[in-house]
């Protein structure tokens, strides 16, 4: 009798697990079918699901109005450069806050969180002239930078978050066997944290890869990465369902894929730490 | 070391990124159908001018204001020519933002410009942007429908006649609305309908002192008979509707007349896209027998920004973009019924554009019969027709849109929506110091 009841609750929770999951994935779904119907049946109620005329048509428009692998190498260059430099910056300074704490790390970690409570809009201004002044429009050196800026806030405090989970004693030992600082972080501390940097590294590739205000405020044509190549798809007047789908499609592939491939480290690092 | 690599080429990726060849011409255009052909169509202009290239910036329209606001606005130079509307021009034309456009060539033909859009690019007497096509508004309706039910829609229709014919039309149990008008929120949106509906109600966006005149009778008229007919003749959810919407229920047989921009003519009669593409009649924007018709004025533009170091091939790129010569070339290539319209007279005369646009007479007619110097019955002291060209009326006229959408939706009352117009739009005015 027991053992009926946890099956049927395990198909109870199975089921609301699949559904939760295609809730979420469903948009997904729907840009996807979207992208090969034509502008008509894109908006046609009620809505088709499958049974329609398959096109290909709009993928071809897109190959043919934008240089789809300019923007595509534009946002890899940004998004995993600015990882890149924020790890470089970011894993000595979450050392220091998780080992070397001092009175002022709450305040300083509260600090670095609170440059994300502000409009980014309210800077618009003063960052574009400095940009201007320093002929970083369109370029993705400036570009990289600013995502450096705007992720450097949550890959510290993830990794903050991870380092503190790590015993130190371990890198006490480290020390008492002789190893210098750099040793200590290199050798000891990184390897430990490998899932917690993976996953920070992950999250802060697809937070770059979808940074939509910078991206496009700050790049014209040359150094316009894919959330451009998308802005370039809708419009006010006009039927542009199907051919938006299509430029999103493509769009998110490269990430999606990406995602897929790195999901096991994904959720080990994200939920590092969560149960005690 | 690979790292080091990887940071290097980022650096050097993104400084080559910077430099741009002398003659490369940046240009910010928005998406439409217009659009996107002269982009196609351009390697005709780079043939004739092999040291000009051309780099194109398609961008959604909200985005693209955004963006060349900001890159004018701080003299940022990304771009070389930019697409802007008829609210712009005026304001960025007094503010020395754009190259005046003197040098258009001996061929161009200023004069055959339409004179109600030339008007509203011109400030002080001088052209800052050339037209590449203008728009109105006008009403679009259902022939079979109209036949069916004995009604006869006259060529420039009142609005008594629209809300009886609404009435009239309208089945909610067969999901067919008599009128579909737009309710979304936006200055560009809701408020586009709402003030050049007000217009011909006799109502005016301020006194000739710049006071706000949400408090007199004939905005509570225009508002009252907008919420009413909506509630009874409009479709559900009317007041996140926008064109995009309307348009969709317009073409999948849903809306029995819609009145908006004149470009939806050429979606609702095109049989690949709308079911009721055969049974589309067109007529003028109502009035109210006041002399001003409910319709609004807007031309997509080119202009050069003031910090383009390439003013010459810029100049020489928007007279090819907006001559004959480009329409003829569309009609070549595309046929006439794609020629981007509303911007020359002599369009207007060609017999072959005439018998391939069954629209083109009422587009003309809408375009001539708005005046963005006097749009008004009551004089007033600013240019523009669904719009108020001043800086402060983007953030004034989505508020006050906002307003009229919650009335719509029945979250507020009318007299309490225009009551919030009235203090919003006289709380910012005083603000930006306008009747000290």
């Amino acid at each position: 009798m027991a053992r009926a009841a946890s099956t049927r609750r395990k198909a109870v929770f199975t089921i609301i697990g699949w559904v939760a999951g295609l809730a979420v994935f469903f948009p997904i779904l729907w840009t996807f079918l979207t992208s090969f119907k034509t502008e008509g049946t894109a908006i046609a109620t009620p809505p088709q699901f499958l049974f329609f005329e398959w096109t290909l048509e709009n993928y071809a428009t897109v190959q043919e109005r934008s240089n789809y692998m300019r923007h595509m190498t534009n946002s890899i260059v940004m998004s995993v450069g600015s990882t890149l430099i924020g790890l470089l910056i970011a894993i000595p300074a979450a050392w220091a806050m998780a080992f070397a704490p001092t009175r002022r790390t709450k305040d300083i970690l509260m600090w670095m969180l609170s440059t994300k409570m502000l409009p980014a809009v309210g800077v618009l201004v003063p960052i574009y002239l400095i940009f201007r002044d320093w002929g970083l429009l369109d370029s993705l050196a400036g570009l990289t930078g600013v995502l450096v800026m705007v992720n450097l806030p949550i890959i510290v405090w993830m990794l903050y978050t991870y380092f503190r989970e790590i015993p130190g004693d371990i890198l006490e030992a480290a020390r008492m066997d002789g190893a210098s600082l750099r040793n200590e972080i290199i050798y000891v501390l990184t390897p430990m944290a490998v899932p917690g940097i993976a996953s920070t590294m992950l999250l802060s590739i697809i937070l770059a890869w979808n940074e939509a205000f910078w991206t496009l405020n700050l790049t014209a044509s040359e150094a316009a990465p894919l959330t451009a190549f998308i802005a370039a798809y809708s419009s006010p007047e006009g039927l542009f369902w199907a051919k938006l789908s299509a430029a999103s499609t493509l769009a998110i592939a490269p990430i999606l894929i990406l995602g897929w491939f790195a999901q096991r480290q994904l959720v080990r690092g994200l939920t590092f730490g969560a149960v005690k | 070391m690979r790292l080091k690599t990887w940071l290097l080429g980022a650096a050097c990726l993104g400084s080559f990124a910077g430099v741009a060849g002398a003659e490369t011409l940046t240009i910010a255009t928005v998406n439409n159908g217009d659009m996107i052909r002269m982009q196609g169509l351009s390697n005709h202009f780079t043939e004739q001018n092999p040291d000009i290239d051309l780099e194109w910036v398609i961008l959604e329209e909200n985005v693209l204001r955004q963006r060349v606001t900001t890159d004018i606005a701080t003299k940022g130079g990304q771009y070389d020519v930019m697409t802007i509307g008829t609210y712009e021009v005026p304001i960025w034309g007094k503010q020395d933002w754009l190259l005046p456009l003197d040098d258009l060539g001996p061929d161009y033909d200023v004069d055959d410009l339409l004179p109600a859009i030339r008007s509203g690019l011109t400030v002080d007497g001088t052209l800052y942007a050339a037209p590449f096509y203008g728009e109105s508004s006008m009403t679009m309706y259902r022939t079979d429908l109209f036949e069916e039910a004995g009604l006869e829609m006259p060529d420039a229709p009142t609005w008594d006649f629209i809300a009886e014919a609404a009435r009239t039309l309208t089945d909610k149990e067969d999901e067919l609305y008599g009128i579909c008008l737009r309710g979304k929120a936006g200055w560009g949106e809701n408020m586009a309908l709402l003030t050049a509906m007000a217009n011909s109600f006799g109502a005016r966006f301020f006194d000739e002192q710049w006071n706000a005149q949400f408090d007199q009778p004939e905005w509570k008229e225009t508002i009252s008979y907008y919420v009413d007919l909506m509630n009874e003749a409009g479709p559900p959810g009317a007041s996140s509707n926008g064109f995009n919407e309307n348009l969709a229920l317009f073409q999948t047989g849903k809306c029995a007349m819609w009145i908006d921009a004149t470009v939806a003519a050429s979606f609702v009669t095109n049989p690949d896209e709308s079911q009721v593409a055969d049974n589309v009649g067109f007529a003028l924007a109502p009035d109210n027998g006041l002399g001003k018709r409910g319709n609004w004025l807007w031309a997509w533009s080119l202009a050069i920004p003031a910090g383009t170091q390439q003013a010459e091939a810029a100049q020489k790129f928007i007279a090819w973009a907006t001559s004959k010569e480009y329409l003829e070339l569309v009609a070549e290539e595309e046929g006439w019924a794609n020629v981007p319209p509303g911007t020359r007279a002599s369009l207007y005369e060609n017999p072959e554009y005439l018998a391939a646009a069954p629209f083109a007479k009422m587009t003309l007619e809408s375009i001539e019969a708005a005046d963005p110097n006097d749009p008004a019955v009551d004089p007033v002291p600013y240019v523009g027709v669904q719009f108020v060209a001043i800086p402060e009326f983007q953030g004034i006229g989505t508020s006050v849109g906002q307003q009229f959408s919650a009335a719509l939706a029945g979250q507020v009352s009318v007299d309490d929506a225009l009551a919030s117009a009235q203090q919003i739009t006289t709380r910012e005015m005083t603000r930006a110091g306008y009747g000290e």
